[in-house]
């Protein structure tokens, strides 16, 4: 069976930047973006989009909520 | 039929709840005032309506239970006495900033400090002016009968619920102490939970699907947003003391000189009056029911009729400011009160009249 | 290559915020535990259906805005009032979930009364306590749970216990009363915390439907700016220093 893929979409508007996604994440998907959002906050974002394994991790550390986590269901093996 | 009975008055207090269909009573010991809640828990009455009664560790426990079950749209009371009220100032400052309905019984002790345990009426400011921070007023009745104490208790719900502000009784240690007649009303049924939901749709009792959540505040951070609270509590302080004035007057017709006084001091003064009266002294009482709303215009419409006003309080002269400003300096204005605890004869003032109103 | 927007699809959805959370965004600072534990309570009162059956009563303090974040009937209670007007709403409303939201000034100083005694009397409440050893919303004041040493506003050279008391371990003093049936002490630091302080909340509400007593979680939290730390150093900081002083586990469970 292939890894499993994973992806977050982050409400960019909503995050502060506090990083504490980025040191939950398990395999090293998350970095803080550069460019700053609305307030000035360097949101949160897939810097190794390939690496998400769909854990949850970051959405569940997340004081803001602002992480939604999708899973692809692992294909039977083809 | 109302059944006739012989109570003291905290007595009293204790059954009118029960009967009237209060839902909660939170309190804590204080004499001349622990009778209430003895009364209560003799009773038993959550066999009987369900009414909840509990004892709490502290007065600002109580007032903040009450806090909790006014928000939750329900007949809530507490009652204590002077110290015990000045510690619930803070939970009614925030009662009333957040419109909410109950009934606080304050049985006067004197005072300053821990004071004594006779009667008084000097926490009068306290309750009138308000004894908590920001802008607020309580409805503040004052019963002078064991059976105005029974009375008022569904006086100051109605009107506790009328206008979603929270109600004061003022009583003191003499009514709270003493036994006289007094006549009760049928059991009225607490209400149900439809009811409250009908009757008070701001009442925090569990967000369904069809409304906003209700949220049970007095903060409101943005100044604006502060402001237009303010505003609306002073429109519906404006609207009470447009229509809930209540008083009582005796003999007043025919008279030259008034006594103003509330309470048992009220009492005493009739007495007062009527020594008066043998002596060919023309002096008629008016008795406050409602202190707030005063009735400045009530009394103030005496000045073309009488030469002189003598408030009779217990205390070192509080009511006779409201007095005074009633009368706008139209006519002369003296107070004569014991104070700490102690009741004056109604020859005193009897004697006051004449020394400070009539001779003077 | 799977292009993200195959997996970026409804089917594919693992998580997301709780719909019992509103879309207000939140005044706490960047990385604060309070928005943890908003989740978390938004997530069990959605997950237990009681929206229309639950009563929070938020206190003085950061979380004095709760209501603006968690979709529900909420009172605001004067500081450190929180379990006298749970009580009161519990005992006038057996039928509702009532739990209290309060932080550790609002529980463990001002307020120690009004905890002690609605846990002795057993109150059928669950409160949720937040300690994080300051006063967050007031600026970063000394707080009861101020560790020895820790540096805050009120105590700008670390405290001292000669002048400044010691730092209390309230959550201990309050599972030795028989009024309280589930005391437990958790963090949501890390996803595996999280989960664990999930858990210990369901129980606690959960609680109320046993009408055993009084349920506590503490959460030991971290304040960023009260700290003077970033979030991710102050998770570090907690840990090194927080959980030695006030050790996460269950301390009740009957």
């Amino acid at each position: 069976m292939g890894k499993v893929r994973g992806a977050i979409v982050v409400d960019t508007e909503r995050c502060k930047g506090c990083g504490l996604c980025v040191v939950a994440c398990p395999t090293d998907t998350i970095v803080l973006a550069d460019e700053v959002n609305g307030k000035g906050y360097h949101y949160a974002k897939m810097g190794n989009p390939e690496a998400c394994n769909g854990c949850t991790n970051c959405a569940m550390v997340c004081p803001d909520s602002c992480i939604t986590v999708y899973r692809l269901k692992p294909e039977k093996s083809k | 039929m109302r059944e006739l009975k012989l109570m003291k008055g905290n007595e009293a207090i204790a059954e009118a709840a029960i009967r009237y269909g209060v839902d909660g009573y939170f309190g804590y010991p204080i004499t001349p005032q622990s009778e209430v809640m003895e009364t209560l828990m003799a009773m038993r009455p959550w066999e009987t309506t369900g009414m909840v009664v509990l004892q709490a560790e502290s007065e600002v426990a109580s007032i903040n239970m009450l806090y909790g079950g006014a928000g939750s749209g329900k007949r809530v009371m507490t009652s204590s006495s002077s110290p015990g009220i000045s510690l619930m100032q803070e939970g009614i400052s925030y009662i009333a900033g957040a419109e909410l309905p109950c009934v606080i019984v304050n049985v006067v002790r004197g005072g300053p400090g821990l004071g004594t345990i006779q009667p008084s009426q000097s926490d009068y400011f306290q309750a009138v002016k308000g004894g908590g921070h920001g802008d607020y007023k309580l409805i503040v009745l004052a019963p002078s009968s064991v059976q105005e104490m029974v009375d008022f208790v569904g006086l100051a719900f109605d009107l506790a619920f009328k206008y979603r502000n929270p109600a004061m009784i003022l009583s003191d240690g003499v009514i709270g102490q003493m036994m006289e007649k007094v006549e009760f009303d049928e059991y009225k049924p607490r209400w149900t939970r439809e009811e409250i939901i009908a009757k008070n749709p701001w009442a925090a009792t569990g967000k369904p699907p069809t409304r906003e959540r209700n949220i049970i505040t007095s903060l409101h951070l943005q100044a604006v947003d502060q402001e237009k609270q303010n505003i609306k509590l002073q429109a519906k302080y404006k609207e009470i003391q447009e229509k809930e004035v209540r008083y009582e007057t005796y003999l007043c017709d025919d008279a030259e000189y008034l006594i103003v006084a509330f309470g048992s001091s009220a009492r005493i003064s009739k007495k007062s009056v009527e020594i008066a009266r043998e002596k060919g002294i023309k002096v008629g009482l008016l008795r406050p029911i409602t202190l707030f709303p005063f009735p400045y215009k009530e009394i103030g419409a005496y000045t073309d009729q009488v030469k002189g006003i003598l408030t009779v309080e217990m205390n070192a002269g509080q009511m006779v400011e409201d007095v005074r400003l009633a009368v706008e300096g139209k006519v002369k204005v003296e107070h004569y009160g014991r104070m700490g605890g102690m009741i004056s004869s109604p020859d005193e003032v009897e004697n006051a009249l004449e020394e400070l109103i009539i001779g003077g | 290559m799977i292009d993200i927007k195959d997996i970026v699809k409804p089917e594919n959805l693992v998580f997301k915020k709780s719909r019992v959370l509103t879309d207000n965004p939140m005044h706490y600072c960047p990385g604060c535990s309070h928005g943890v534990v908003h989740n978390l309570i938004a997530e069990i009162i959605e997950e237990m259906d009681i929206q229309d059956n639950v009563i929070g009563v938020a206190p003085v303090g950061c979380s004095v805005l709760a209501y603006n974040y968690i979709d529900i009937d909420w009172h605001e209670a004067a500081h450190g009032r929180a379990p006298a007007l749970a009580t009161g709403i519990k005992r006038l409303m057996p039928e509702k979930f009532v739990f209290t939201y309060q932080g550790d000034g609002d529980l463990a100083a001002i307020g120690t009364a009004e905890t002690i005694h609605a846990c002795n009397r057993g109150e059928n409440i669950t409160i949720v306590f937040i300690n994080n050893g300051i006063y967050g919303m007031t600026g970063g004041q000394m707080a009861p749970t101020t560790l020895e040493g820790m540096v805050a506003s009120t105590c700008p050279s670390g405290r001292e216990h000669a002048r400044d008391g010691y730092p209390i371990k309230i959550t201990e003093l309050l599972a030795q009363l028989p009024g309280t049936c589930y005391v437990t002490r958790q963090a949501v630091h890390t996803a595996g915390s999280v989960r664990k302080t999930k858990k210990a909340l369901r129980k606690a509400f959960e609680n109320q439907t046993r009408n055993r007593g009084t349920s506590i979680v503490e959460v030991v939290s971290t304040c960023n700016s009260g700290w003077k730390m970033s979030p991710v150093k102050a998770n570090d900081w907690m840990v090194e220093n927080m959980f030695p002083f006030y050790p996460l586990g269950d301390l009740k469970d009957e």
